[in-house]
């Protein structure tokens, strides 16, 4: 017997996500206080360096467009009722799918050679999450388990891959070779020159608009249609699916092929929309971020455009505050990304029972 | 006027905005059999949760004895001579019935000085009241009844005048239940009181000397066993005239629909979970399968509605072979494509998803149809349109297509599952439990849906505990005990006690 919620919705959407971030933040604060430098004087740094001026916007919403990505995936499979750790290594793969492909055909123009890498990053991305979703469905692997695991064969095959195959003839530098230009997907501020207007030069590219195409096309598919209905029957109460004749294997299995494919997005906007070559680091935490991202959004496509955006200026703001700030090093920025996801996400409910209270006295009165 | 041994004086308690108890006030006199009925979402179980510390009240005073209270927690209520048999038993099945009954009560730091001063205690205990429990065997190897047994001893144990029994006989069968019914008399006999929370009119009757009938959070009556008839109670708890003699005309058995084989089902420790069982069933008629949960029948409906395979033997429906059936997608789907719809046993967590809201449950394993796609997304309209006409020809309350299914009674889930399952025009229909946790009202209109389809030439498969269900809707019954049809026999001839000699296996 569980005590109802006494919170209203509007609540439990905005006001604890809220009061969560306030106090990662709180927290990250106490921290920089610790190394003797002002908090406050910090985070206007990092909101100045996030959204104060255009460049800083433009990275902002680049490193979003990874995160709206990542953060989908996550969704995606939580749908389901899975938890797929595994983002990192599926975009990993997906970013070997991209770089086949425009090695070996970036001659062709690009209305051919993009769309080819896009799909192939959805589709390296997807079988890498399939083997982990066929375990879970067939034999019961944990999916938690064997995704974390999947991240590190995923990261030991791209190493071997990169400093013996695909490494650029007589560098020394485990990279690739430049793609031809024509599979760059254009830049923003390239676009905005064509229409005439002058935009200052950032990484943001064409990406983006794919991002908010997914969150759209996410939460058509998700609410809207029958594929979207068995999925979270699936994920909600799989016995109720059983009931209704639903392939659980098969959903779980589809269901972690989209979120891997979801997740290789995220590899084209790194690779065809920044750096044009793949290297070892390119995914840098974008998918582990999703997680995040995911859990602060609350799986629904509007808040994890929210969330994406957070770590996005997170990042960008962090990057130019280090900058500003020599104490302040790249790890307090990852100190702070970890407070806000043990806030957002292991501790989500933390204010919920003295909400309640108040929320009591309240109508009470 | 007797000493009282509880007296509750304007309890409140609320959840949010919902006032599970209102201003509640009664009083039990000591050593009497004080029954508590009312339909689920009554506040019973708040009510008795209040009592055994598990919540505060918000205002209102309890008295033990005479002496104003305060029960902060159970281990308060436990201190104070209240003890509590839940519905669900909390026993570590591994456990021997000794170890069980200190557990949690030991006393000094050596185990062994507690059982052994617990087993003569126990000794006593069981002479007593009659409760012939063996302090030695494993609580996992022990019947249901016996089960029940070493809670009610457990809470003796623990030194308790007030006994509350939580819906004791819902998993007994007739001849468990009248042992049970014993031993409460003897402890009535010995001081003790008893309060007994039970949805079950004929038990309340049969063992009670008072009764607080419970509605919507209130009381609505405290009355002497001795002065009401079934009916008056039943019309109490409701609130309005209730008719509980259903309008049962002959059956009219048509062509077979169902014809089941030498069905067994082995399971992967090599337990029998059915065992040749063969049966048939015809179109216009109600088979009831009788017999104490846990004996087959849940098996039995898993394998007919396509949610299980059976080990051996076949199933026929309508000269279509189920059991080997042909098909790429999973059976329950093809089975309900057929026209075999399924109202299955564990409401909550097989027919429906608790978390999606009505509109979304009223298409659960019908969402293929053409009739409500929309491209490649649902026709949205089509999908609540059809939900509320199912809220209105089954009078669903709140009448809120897009509420949480979660929110709504036991009754009212029901109604929804049991308007969707009727609505794909089945012409076999597998019922479990059709008014397991459903309110009297509702238990009302539920049977007569039933009774309705089976009229208009439907066959229906009723699985059920309760036996008077079973008695009052089928045309035939089946017993089950042990995964084996243990008898079957014509409404006419059967009756409670014959029926619970085949359940019990006892012929």
């Amino acid at each position: 017997m569980s005590q109802p919620s006494n919170l209203p919705r509007w609540a439990t959407l905005w006001l604890m996500p809220a009061l969560n971030l306030f106090a990662a933040l709180l927290v990250s604060g106490l921290v920089i206080t610790l190394i003797g430098e002002d908090p406050v004087e910090c985070l206007q740094l990092m909101i100045n360096g996030a959204f104060g001026y255009p460049e800083g916007i433009g990275y902002t919403l680049f490193y979003t467009t990874s995160f709206i990505f990542t953060g989908l995936a996550v969704a995606a499979a939580f749908h389901a009722g899975l938890f797929n750790i595994g983002g990192e290594g599926q975009m990993y793969l997906a970013g070997l799918g991209v770089t086949l492909v425009c090695l070996g055909l970036d001659f062709l123009p690009g209305w051919v050679v993009i769309p080819l890498a896009l799909l192939a990053s959805m589709m390296f991305g997807a079988a890498w999450a399939f083997i982990p979703g066929y375990l879970q469905a067939k034999r019961g692997s944990h999916i938690v388990v064997t995704t974390i695991m999947f991240n590190f064969i995923a990261s030991a095959l791209m190493t071997w891959l990169l400093v013996d195959k695909l490494i650029m003839p007589g560098s020394q530098t485990p990279a690739t070779r430049l793609f031809a230009e024509s599979a760059w997907i254009p830049m923003l501020h390239e676009l905005a020159a064509n229409l005439g207007v002058e935009l200052p030069q950032t990484p943001l590219n064409a990406t983006f608009f794919l991002a908010l195409i997914s969150l759209v096309v996410f939460y058509l598919m998700v609410w809207r249609s029958r594929w979207g209905y068995t999925l979270r029957t699936v994920g909600l109460n799989e016995k109720a699916a059983r009931y209704a004749g639903m392939p659980v294997s098969k959903v779980i299995i589809v269901a972690m092929c989209f979120s891997g494919a979801l997740a290789g997005l995220a590899a084209v906007n790194e690779l065809l929309g920044s750096t044009h070559r793949m290297n070892l680091a390119f995914t840098n935490g974008i998918g582990f971020v999703g997680i995040a991202v995911a859990l602060m959004g609350r799986n629904h496509p509007f808040g994890i455009l929210l969330s994406a955006l957070l770590f996005g200026a997170l990042t960008q703001g962090g990057l130019d505050l280090s900058f500003e700030k020599p104490a302040i090093t790249h790890e307090m920025i990852i100190l702070t990304q970890g407070l806000i996801i043990l806030f957002c996400g292991a501790l989500e409910n933390l204010f919920q029972t003295p909400l309640a209270l108040a929320f009591k006295q309240m109508t009470k009165r | 006027m007797a000493e009282l041994a509880i007296e509750l004086t304007g309890v409140n308690k609320y959840f949010g905005e919902v006032h599970a108890n209102k201003n509640i006030s009664f009083a039990v006199a000591k050593g009497s059999i004080h029954g508590i009925i009312g339909e689920n979402g009554a506040g019973k179980s708040t009510l008795m949760s209040i009592l055994y510390g598990y919540y505060q009240a918000d205002s209102g005073s309890i008295r033990l004895n005479g002496q104003e209270v305060r029960i902060r927690n159970s281990h308060d209520a436990i201190a104070r001579g209240i003890g509590m048999v839940h519905q669900h038993f909390m026993l570590v099945d591994t456990f021997t019935v000794l170890e069980n009954i200190v557990l949690g009560a030991e006393q000094g730091v050596a185990l062994k000085q507690s059982l052994l001063a617990a087993r003569d205690h126990l000794a006593t205990l069981n002479r007593d009241y009659g409760l012939q429990v063996d302090p030695d065997a494993i609580v996992g190897e022990l019947g249901v009844g016996e089960q029940q047994r070493v809670e009610i001893l457990k809470a003796l144990y623990r030194g308790a005048d007030v006994l509350i029994l939580d819906e004791p006989t819902a998993v007994l069968t007739p001849q468990e239940a009248d042992d049970l019914f014993r031993i409460l008399r003897l402890l009535k006999a010995q001081g003790k009181t008893v309060l007994l929370i039970t949805h079950k009119l004929r038990e309340v009757l049969d063992i009670t000397d008072a009764v607080t009938v419970m509605r919507a959070g209130e009381i609505v009556g405290n009355v002497v066993t001795a002065d009401v008839g079934k009916e008056d109670l039943a019309d109490l708890m409701v609130g309005r005239k209730v008719n509980l003699q259903l309008d049962k005309t002959p059956a009219k058995p048509g062509k077979t629909v169902l014809q089941v084989s030498s069905l067994s089902l082995t399971d992967a420790r090599g337990v029998k979970l059915l065992d040749d069982v063969s049966f048939e069933l015809r179109a216009g008629e109600i088979v009831g399968i009788a017999g104490v949960s846990g004996n087959g029948q849940s098996e039995l409906l898993e394998i007919l509605s396509g949610m299980r395979e059976a080990s051996a033997g076949s199933v026929c429906y309508n000269g279509t072979e189920l059991t080997t059936l042909p098909t790429r997608e999973p059976k329950a789907a093809a089975y309900r494509r057929l026209g075999i719809a399924h109202v299955p046993e564990d409401r909550s967590r097989e027919g429906l998803v608790k978390d999606f809201s009505t509109f979304e449950n009223a298409i659960l394993g019908y969402h293929d149809q053409p009739a409500i796609q929309h491209g490649l997304l649902f026709n949205r309209k089509a999908i609540i349109e059809r939900c509320r006409r199912f809220i209105s020809e089954f009078d669903v309350r709140p009448a809120n297509a897009f509420r949480r299914s979660g929110l709504f009674s036991g009754g009212n889930q029901q109604k929804v599952i049991l308007a969707r399952e009727i609505d794909s025009d089945p012409q076999l229909m597998l019922i479990g439990q059709p008014t397991r946790g459903v309110d009297i009202g509702a238990i009302e209109f539920i049977h007569k849906r039933l009774m309705a389809l089976r009229n208009a030439g439907k066959a229906l498969l009723l699985v059920s505990v309760e036996l008077d269900e079973i008695l009052a809707l089928s045309d035939r019954i089946i017993v089950m005990n042990a995964g084996r049809v243990s008898g079957e026999l014509p409404v006419a001839q059967a009756t409670a006690t014959e029926l619970g000699l085949l359940m019990g296996g006892h012929k």
